[in-house]
């Protein structure tokens, strides 16, 4: 018991800040690319040439990055002789609509949720996670969000074992064959309204299992998708604070760095 | 009498031509002498050939610490099966079933294992697909008997997978679990790479054990093509690799002490495993270690400050850990629920070829980085733990005297770290070879084995991953146990579905 106690004193308060200060990320964490338009000269290509997922495109507006597809392995980064794409630190990558997913030169900004999810679900969010294809990365980094360190119980966002207590669902993977009926019926057992989250590459677009046979492509070919939680996996803060936009709960119109 | 088949070392090349090819009759008898002489099956899988398939194998011998291969010659309908004389091989020959339609005839359990669709010649032909989890499930009858199905979605944030317990008031008598859920067809991809993708698929197989599996995936690459990683790399691919086992092993303690209901060690161990994984982030920006194992060496050096925070950051995480950790020792009601729960005999886990965690809990030593050891592990020796009990109190204990051991391996390396490079040019891969890969992920033995064609592209592409072997230990841990300890029992073992699934 005195045990318990003390060891209760010396693991201390780990809570991190969060909204109100964001923890530093690590100086190596690929987060939203910076397209430099000056340093990129029309047609090159290279950058689309190594994207293993078809992630870039290359338009008349310069290259365009598709966040639903890229696994953040920035071999486009590398590849560029010229230096235009840079994987910046910034961490604030969800949307609530598939096309502000796609970054290009002209594109600095935060996405604006709108404010009609914090009416109904602002002070209270309840979600079932379903699990549809994946590696088990994007699970883990969801789990952590209910560890002490992110407390996500804080702002009234909690994970729930019945789809019949939630207020929508979350789903990771790129949905295969045979989750399909799983996540259709999972889907159908959760009261109106109702909302879905696709959280990492593989639940937006199937990630780098894009065009297999064996899965569906990612959620939007089955369901509508109310946010996009891009990464691969996403990091829990990119979860968290999209879960917070979309509620209304923090900002969302911060101009990025 | 045992045959002589061609011996490799881990990570040795092999040209298709030097394995030997017996007839499946003398195939047979060898697998199980060899298997009889102490040797686990760590691969068993099928080719395509000209008019069916011919099997390979791959037995690891932990006596002489080499890996010997056989194949048999081609089959076509059916063949006699190895499972009625060697369990281990029972999800194999499911396995080489459900792919390409061969019976492995006398197998006493062939149901499907990943609901995939038939692969080789008359794949066309075949029957649609069954669905995921339809299966003829094992019943026990009788008035009293009652069934319980979890799944394909549980309670918590996990993987999907399908459970059938066969209860008698609170024991379960069998629990049988149907998965493939997960698969997205990764292996049938790999083949006819390596491509761009190849690297994003091995560090996909279980997101879980992303630097282990990548880890295997490289050295296989690196051994077709003749490439000579730098030794730094090879450093620094072995502290990615420890601190992958730390993290996983300080969250599943967590994990454990949560289903008994002891909150503080799951609260400080779920903090504890987050700031390891941050160290993995340190290193190559990704807490799973994405983008840091490539093909030649790594991505990310490890430079002087990087270490020195390394250092810093696990010390204070290992102490952390070792003081939430304790308390489960010395606390009654946990001690009671993790002793005799669960109990997997050493025999059993020998007869089913358990590896990893769950094999050392049972007394067996089994481990890659001593029995056939690679990169660091050559020269810095970390000694295999084991425990006796083979319940979840030894899977707990096994646990944590491997985190106190790769901790010690961690600080060791980044003290020593060799200079030189991180990453070498690799070139175009060997033709018409064999290579077999083992890696101890922290689950235990990683198999990967690579076939390449007459251009060097691969032909065949084999993932075992380590829960392969482990889901029918879990299946025995619950028999007649009661069903109130499955959460428990299921996280000690701590089995990955994508990577059974692929």
């Amino acid at each position: 018991m005195f045990d318990i106690i003390r060891a209760r004193i010396k693991q201390g308060y780990r809570t991190m800040p969060f909204p109100k200060k964001a923890p530093a990320m690590p100086d190596r964490f690929r987060g939203l690319p910076r397209i430099d338009a000056a340093r990129c000269p029309q047609g090159c290509g290279e950058c689309a040439s190594v994207c293993p997922f078809g992630a870039i495109e290359i338009g008349e507006k310069g290259v365009r990055i598709d966040l639903g597809r890229c696994l953040f392995c920035a071999e486009c980064s590398r590849a560029c002789k010229h230096g235009a794409i840079e994987f910046t630190n910034e961490y604030r990558l969800a949307a609530s609509e598939r096309k502000s997913l796609f970054v290009s030169a002209a594109s600095p900004k935060v996405e604006a949720m709108g404010r009609a999810m914090a009416r109904i679900f602002g002070r209270s969010l309840k979600l079932r996670e379903v699990s549809a294809g994946g590696c088990n990365a994007c699970e883990a980094d969801v789990n952590v969000l209910s560890t002490l360190a992110y407390d996500m119980g804080r702002f009234g966002i909690q994970f729930v074992a019945s789809p019949r207590h939630a207020d929508g669902i979350l789903v990771t993977g790129p949905v295969t064959q045979n989750m399909r009926l799983a996540l259709e019926k999972t889907y159908a057992a959760v009261p109106a309204p109702k909302i879905v989250i696709a959280s990492g590459a593989c639940a937006i677009s199937g990630g780098p299992y894009i065009g297999h046979s064996e899965q569906c492509d990612g959620v939007l070919s089955l369901l509508p998708v109310d946010l996009f939680i891009p990464g691969c996996p996403p990091h829990p803060l990119t979860t968290l604070d999209g879960l917070l936009r979309l509620l209304g709960r923090i900002e969302s119109d911060r101009q990025k760095p | 009498m045992i045959a002589p088949l061609l011996s490799i070392s881990n990570v040795g090349r092999a040209s298709l031509d030097e394995i030997p090819v017996l007839d499946i009759e003398a195939f047979r008898e060898v697998v199980l002498q060899y298997v009889e002489g102490g040797a686990a099956l760590s691969a068993l899988f099928g080719v395509p050939a000209r008019r069916g398939i011919r099997l390979y194998a791959v037995l690891a011998s932990r006596e002489t610490g080499m890996l010997f291969v056989a194949a048999s010659e081609e089959i076509v309908a059916e063949y006699p099966a190895l499972t009625p004389d060697c369990e281990q091989a029972h999800l194999f020959e499911r396995e080489i079933a459900e792919q390409w339609g061969v019976t492995p005839k006398g197998h006493p359990w062939l149901k499907p294992v990943r609901f995939q669709s038939r692969r080789g010649h008359g794949a066309a032909a075949s029957s649609s697909q069954p669905v995921c989890g339809v299966i003829d499930y094992f019943a026990i009858e009788g008035e009293e008997i009652h069934e319980v199905a979890v799944g394909p979605v549980h309670a918590g944030i996990i993987e999907p997978g399908h459970f059938r317990f066969q209860c008698h008031g609170e024991i379960v008598h069998h629990l049988e679990i149907s998965l493939g859920y997960q698969h997205r067809g990764v292996e049938r991809a790999m083949e006819g790479g390596p491509g761009p993708r190849s690297i994003h698929y091995a560090e996909t197989l279980a997101g879980d054990t992303t630097v282990g599996h990548a880890s295997v995936y490289c050295r296989l690459l690196e051994s077709l093509a003749r490439c000579r990683v730098p030794a730094r790399a090879h450093a620094i691919r072995c502290i990615a690799l420890e601190l992958e086992r730390l993290a996983n092993h300080v969250g599943d303690l967590g994990a454990l002490a949560g289903d008994v209901g002891f909150l503080p060690t799951a609260s400080y161990c779920g903090r504890i495993r987050g700031d390891l994984l941050n160290m993995t982030a340190l290193l190559c920006g990704s807490r799973f270690g994405r983008g840091l194992v490539r093909p030649g060496g790594v991505e990310f050096e490890l430079d002087v400050g990087i270490a020195a925070d390394l250092l810093k950051r696990g010390e204070s995480a290992f102490r952390d850990a070792e003081n939430a950790v304790s308390l489960l020792w010395s606390t009654p009601s946990v001690m009671s629920r993790f002793e005799g729960t669960g109990p997997v005999t050493r025999d059993v886990a020998l007869r089913i070829g358990l590896v990893g965690v769950a094999a050392r809990a049972c007394g067996v030593e089994r481990d890659v980085r001593c029995d056939f050891p690679y990169s660091m592990y050559h020269f810095s020796h970390i000694p295999i733990t084991t425990w006796r009990s083979g319940d979840v109190l030894a899977r707990a204990l096994v646990r944590w005297q491997e985190i106190e051991r790769s901790w010690a391996f961690i600080r060791e390396q980044v003290e020593a770290m060799p200079d030189g490079p991180v990453r070498a040019p690799v070139a175009a891969l060997a033709p018409r070879s064999m290579v077999v890969a083992l890696v101890e992920g922290w689950r235990g033995e990683i198999c990967h084995v690579a076939i390449t064609d007459d251009d060097g592209r691969f032909s065949t592409y084999k993932v075992i991953d380590p829960s392969f072997h482990n889901w029918a230990g879990l299946a025995m841990a619950m028999r007649d146990g009661q069903i109130s300890d499955f959460p428990l029992c299921n996280k000690s073992f701590n089995l990955s579905y994508c990577g059974h699934d692929l």
